[in-house]
């Protein structure tokens, strides 16, 4: 029996979440006010997701870059190669605030600024 | 002699200073409600600090929506443009002049040249300042590789220039955290974020960081020096006991190309004083009625230059009020109340505001705890207000409605105390 405890970040609550897990398998969710947290916490200890950010270098933009996110949470031990990934775009403007800027693995790279 | 030059004059209801989240809705709440209003802000676009907070988590409240800081202000500011608000960036505030209640003057630069407007209110929305590495005692070699965490922030997410390769972040407030995350994310290694106090300084989301990145975090525990040639090689940490005091001998070394310093902010507020707005000092911002008005009458202020915020919905939501307050001072010539009740902190509360509540109004109230507690009830005995909560932390604002019935029951003054349930 493995115990992880956190702090939930699906909302500013921030309840403190208990799971249990054994044999890779969830046993039980204690602490957790609502539905979308106990959703987290199960998915904290099997398959952790972060929603990525960064920014591109843009050309004859106002500001030298354009700031992206992913369009969905990306699982946590990828994220050092999204982000390689990342270094190597460049960007023209004019770009759109929304504007999917590139794709990597199926995931896409949404401009969060206009340039 | 030459003539003095003319300065030229304009003419509004209300300016707003600040075009950050507060001094947007101010200005965008203050045009839905017919007034005649300018915005003024320093920076070349809008935005305020937004457009370089490229992380998610902005607008749960205000958007039903998460999003980052540059997609909540492009909201904000396109809510602006499609409402024909008139705004200046660029444009430098050099003074506020106080006539009489419903004679403003803001003087201002920019690239134009010098302006003055009349104007019968003024929505004070600039926002804060960083404390900076001597504000916290640290000493030791001037050197390059120095940060406050607003500048590296600017450095990465506006201009993509990375600032340092082996950082050490002091402070462990939201700020600070993210900008951890941030470091890490672009392949720098941060070797430490030193936290003085006894817990962590941030939301806990924000705490979580850490452990994604394996983020060593020093709670109780200050630097005091930094040490290099030309740029920053290392810094001394030192242990610090219940009362923040050194503890001798528990020095250590932690060798870094940079520090970032990110220990708080600060309401900016010179302005302000200089008018002789009168400033809490527990919030460091204005003292406040319900109406976000300050003691001189018709200057008002919104978001973090009234207190520091922890989300930028209510920073958004200050800047509404404060425009709802801003045609109510001009419509009847002046904010009035039957009686002013004055807020009052009790136990376990660092800070609050607003300061005065007349009963007309339902108010939010804004308050910052001074030291973590589980278990507790928000109480406020002369109203018979109980507000139940699983715990309080001073990382975390909490906001707290009040409806006019409740503060018609108060005297002359009501104690917010946080206590054990």
């Amino acid at each position: 029996m493995k115990a992880y405890r956190f702090t939930c970040i699906v909302c500013p609550l921030g309840c403190s979440i208990e799971v249990e897990v054994e044999n890779g398998e969830v046993k039980e969710v204690r602490g957790c006010k609502c539905p979308r947290g106990m959703e987290w916490a199960i998915q904290e200890v099997t398959s952790p997701k972060r929603v990525v950010m960064s920014v591109v270098p843009v050309e004859g933009g106002a500001l030298p870059t354009v700031s992206v996110k992913t369009a969905e949470p990306v699982p946590k031990e990828k994220i050092p190669e999204l982000m390689k990934f990342l270094t190597k775009l460049k960007l023209k403007a004019p770009v759109e605030i929304g504007q999917v800027v590139a794709e990597w693995k199926g995931i896409k790279i949404v401009a969060t600024r206009g340039a | 002699m030459e003539p003095m030059p003319q300065i030229p004059m304009l003419s509004y209801d209300v300016v707003v200073i600040g075009g950050g989240p507060a001094g947007m809705a101010a200005a965008a709440k203050a045009k839905e409600l017919g007034l005649n209003v300018l915005l003024l802000d320093e920076n070349d676009y809008l935005g305020g600090i937004l457009p370089q907070c490229i992380h998610p988590g902005f607008g749960i409240h205000y958007f039903k929506e998460e999003l980052t800081g540059p997609e909540f202000a492009s909201r904000l500011a396109k809510h602006l443009v499609e409402l024909g608000v008139e705004y200046k960036t660029s444009a430098r505030v050099l003074e506020i002049k106080n006539y009489s209640d419903l004679e403003k003057v803001v003087i201002f630069t920019s690239p134009t040249g010098v302006y003055q407007v009349w104007a019968k209110a003024v929505i004070y929305a600039a926002g804060a300042r960083e404390r900076h590495a001597f504000e916290i005692g640290i000493v030791g070699d001037r050197v390059s590789g120095i940060y406050t965490a607003g500048e590296a922030q600017t450095l990465m997410d506006i201009y993509g220039v990375l600032p340092g390769k082996e950082v050490v972040i002091v402070g462990s407030g939201d700020v600070g955290l993210i900008m951890a995350r941030r470091f890490a994310l672009e392949g720098a290694k941060v070797k430490a974020v030193i936290e003085l106090m006894p817990y962590p300084g941030g939301l806990a989301r924000n705490v979580m960081i850490l452990r994604d990145f394996n983020i060593p975090l020093y709670l109780s525990h200050k630097v005091v020096e930094v040490r290099g040639k030309g740029r920053v090689q290392g810094v001394k940490v030192v242990k610090v006991d219940e009362n923040l005091n050194e503890i001798p001998g528990s020095e250590f070394w932690i060798e870094a190309d940079t520090l970032v310093i990110s220990a708080g902010l600060v309401p900016s507020v010179k302005k302000l004083r200089k008018i002789g707005v009168e400033i809490d000092p527990a919030t460091g911002g204005p003292v406040v009625n319900d109406r976000l008005e300050t003691s001189v009458p018709g200057i008002f202020v919104a978001g973090n230059a009234l207190l520091i915020n922890d989300l930028v919905d209510y920073v958004a939501e200050q800047g509404e009020l404060a425009a709802e307050s801003a045609r109510e001072f001009i419509e009847k010539g002046g904010i009035e109340s039957r009686k002013w009740v004055k807020v009052e902190k009790g136990q376990n509360v660092r800070l609050i505001a607003p300061h005065y509540l007349s009963g007309d109004r339902d108010v939010y109230l804004y308050l910052r705890v001074s030291r973590p507690m589980e278990d507790v009830e928000i109480r406020i005995p002369e109203v018979g207000k109980r507000l139940r909560l699983p715990v309080v932390k001073p990382a975390e604002m909490r906001r707290l409605k009040l409806k006019a019935e409740e503060i018609q029951k108060a005297g002359e003054k009501l104690t917010v105390e946080v206590v054990k349930a």
